[in-house]
């Protein structure tokens, strides 16, 4: 008898995606779909897609979907979960969404103990408008809009946005993870898990930042990306688990 | 006839919203209408409903796209700058197609202006608001009863075409307070297998959206959408007149305004003028059809607001040409008293020589 050891998660569309050549976007999505499966939530998940490259998110997740404005999602996902208490929440969303446009939203979600996940990709950069300065653009890296590179004086320091939020009390789950690696895909699968772990005890706001690549905005191989995350995001975006509930209760 | 109660504005608002079905508020304070806000606070964790004080009305509007999109009924209310800030969601709302209630208690503007009672948002309600072709049905009461009927109208309706519903009223409605009963609302509550909900064992995900890359899908989408207006203006027109028939001049007015021109009306009517008033109660749709056919009897109108002039556009497209259409406005919060009105009829009539 022959047994199936590896599939496609069901909370994933067999359709191809529009993510670019060496882009963690799709890795991301991939593991979000495995942890949804594992923890039998297909039926009751419901995702809010941010804008950013990956818009079109509800295409790709095989379940109930919301498409936010701009830097909405975690007040978008507040309504969903207050009208549906028993479902899984999660927002999906880039640097710029979040920490930009949206800055004040995922703040107050957090700070509300909002029962959500959010899964934050951070590529230092605004990539489906062409590759501007975010909020997490790096001092000295080169973007359409700090073209002589991000100068303090100018644009100020990147914001850490796990760091941040890990000061809020109802913040119960913040860790950082990338995808660069096996090993850091396992562990970033595990934060994964636990945030929405955390999110169905009705525990408070759970999110994982995961650090991501954007070849096309960079202006790199992919192969070259995934050294330059290592050279640079990760010195100033150190991975680690910021907060637990553990932590929280003391 | 259910039982009189004395109430103000604001609050009978909010327990109309929860006479209709309604258990999720998300708002943000802003005077004049901070009340219906305080107002949910008190009495949704009683009914086990839902009072979300956000952190801004862009986030207040979010969550209700959430909650609406999730299928439940849901009411925000602000005031016109918090109106401004929540122009955003209201396009993302009329985009997706979900029904929510949206109150604006209106003050004097533009910027930070008064906190008195205004009509200068007309525009915004009526036309749009926030980017693209899109229509609000938009409902303004004259009366703490009224609010209260509409309240109710306004849930149904918004869950009948998929679509937004904003009472629009001024800061003197929300803040007076008049005798009013609820009666027992015809409350439609309408199965909607539409809401993203989670599967919960359907096979075919609900996505709540407004995005729609490919330009004839995004044509396809805005014919429908402006084909449900037509639907919409040609069953939802909502309106009052007195002394009309016979009437020379016909003051058009809405809202608190309306209040105050019916008093000028009837002493210019005992005076022996032969004066009427048109209230439009849905402002849009507006009640076009109607103010034209007055235009063959009438021989003059006046627009009254509290604005410099914003409601007297869509008499003049109704009456289109056929009539001189005349206005009259007070602004910056600033109310017009009877006989400052009635003066107004007398010289509208004087201009045109009729007794
Ligand atoms: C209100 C508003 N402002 C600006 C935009 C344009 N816009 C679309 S995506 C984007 C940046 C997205 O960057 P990020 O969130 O970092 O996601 P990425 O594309 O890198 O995955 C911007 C500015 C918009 N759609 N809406
Ligand atoms: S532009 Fe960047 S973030 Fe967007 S899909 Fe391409 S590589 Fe990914």
């Amino acid at each position: 008898m022959s047994e199936i050891v590896f599939k496609a998660p069901a909370s994933l569309c067999d359709v191809s995606t529009h993510y670019c050549p060496g882009c963690h976007h799709g890795i991301i999505h991939r593991l979000v779909a495995e942890v949804i499966d594992e923890l039998g939530l297909q039926d009751k998940a419901i995702g809010v897609a941010p804008v950013g490259c990956s818009v079109l998110a509800y295409d790709y997740f095989n379940i109930d979907m919301f498409e936010a404005a701009h830097g909405r999602a975690p007040a978008v996902a507040t309504g969903i979960k207050r009208v549906h208490k028993d479902s899984a929440v999660f927002t999906y969303q880039g640097d710029g969404d979040l920490a930009a446009i949206g800055c004040a939203e995922i703040v107050h979600a957090a700070a509300r103990g909002e029962k959500i996940t959010t899964i934050f990709v951070n590529n230092a950069i605004y990539g489906m408008t062409g590759g501007q300065m975010a909020p997490t653009t790096l001092l000295e890296q080169v973007t359409t809009t700090s073209p002589y590179g991000r100068k303090e004086d100018q644009a100020g320091m990147p914001i850490r946005v796990s760091e941040m939020l890990s000061t809020l009390d109802g913040a119960k789950f913040i860790a950082r993870v990338a995808v660069n690696t096996p090993g850091n895909m396992a562990k970033a699968k595990l934060a994964i898990k636990k945030a929405f772990e955390i999110q169905l005890r009705g525990e408070g706001f759970t999110l994982v930042e995961v650090l991501s690549t954007c070849p096309t905005n960079w202006g790199m191989s992919p192969v070259a990306s995934m050294t330059w995350l290592e050279k640079n995001m990760m010195p100033y975006f150190p991975l680690g688990t910021f907060k637990t509930p553990e932590e929280v209760v003391k | 006839m259910a039982e009189k109660v004395l109430m103000k504005g604001n609050e009978a608002i909010g327990e109309a919203a929860i006479v209709a079905g309604c258990r999720h508020y998300f708002g943000y304070p802003i005077t004049p209408q901070t009340e219906l806000t305080e107002y949910m606070a008190k009495r949704m964790p009683k009914i086990e409903g839902v009072f979300v004080q956000a952190e801004s009305e862009v986030a207040a509007i979010n969550m209700v796209y959430g909650a609406a999109g999730a299928g439940a009924r849901v009411l925000t209310s602000s005031s016109s700058p918090g109106i401004s800030l929540k122009q955003e969601g209201i396009s993302y709302i009329a985009g997706a197609e979900l029904p929510c209630v949206i109150v604006n208690i209106v003050r004097g503007g533009p910027g930070l202006g008064t906190i008195q009672p205004s009509q200068c948002d007309y525009f915004q309600a009526t036309k749009g608001g926030g980017h693209g072709d899109y229509r609000n049905i938009v409902l303004a009461p004259n009366s703490v009863q009224e609010m209260v009927d509409i309240t109710l109208l306004s849930f149904d309706l918004a869950d009948k075409y998929r679509n937004p519903v904003m009472l629009l009223g001024d800061g003197a409605l929300g803040q007076m307070m008049e005798p009013v009963s609820f009666n027992p609302p015809e409350n439609k509550i309408v199965e909607k297998p539409w809401a993203a909900t989670g599967l919960r064992g359907r096979t075919k995900p609900n996505i709540i959206n407004s995005l729609h890359l490919k330009p004839e899908n995004l044509e396809k989408h805005n014919i429908h959408l402006q084909e449900k207006y037509a639907t919409i203006t040609a069953n939802e027109v909502r309106y009052e007149s007195l002394h009309t028939e016979d009437a020379d001049l016909i003051l058009v007015s809405y809202g608190i305004t309306s209040r105050i021109v019916r008093t000028a009306v009837e002493k210019a009517r005992q005076e022996g003028f032969k004066v009427g008033l048109f209230r439009p109660i849905s402002l849009w749709p507006f009640p076009s059809e109607p103010l034209a056919a007055l235009a063959k009897t009438a021989k003059a109108f006046m627009s009254v607001e509290l604005s410099a002039g914003q409601m007297v556009e869509d008499v003049r497209l109704a009456v289109n040409g056929a009539k001189p259409v005349y206005f009259y406005g007070r602004m910056g919060g600033m109310m017009p008293n009877p006989n400052e009105i009635y003066e107004q009829i007398l010289a509208v009539l004087q201009a045109k020589g009729d007794k």
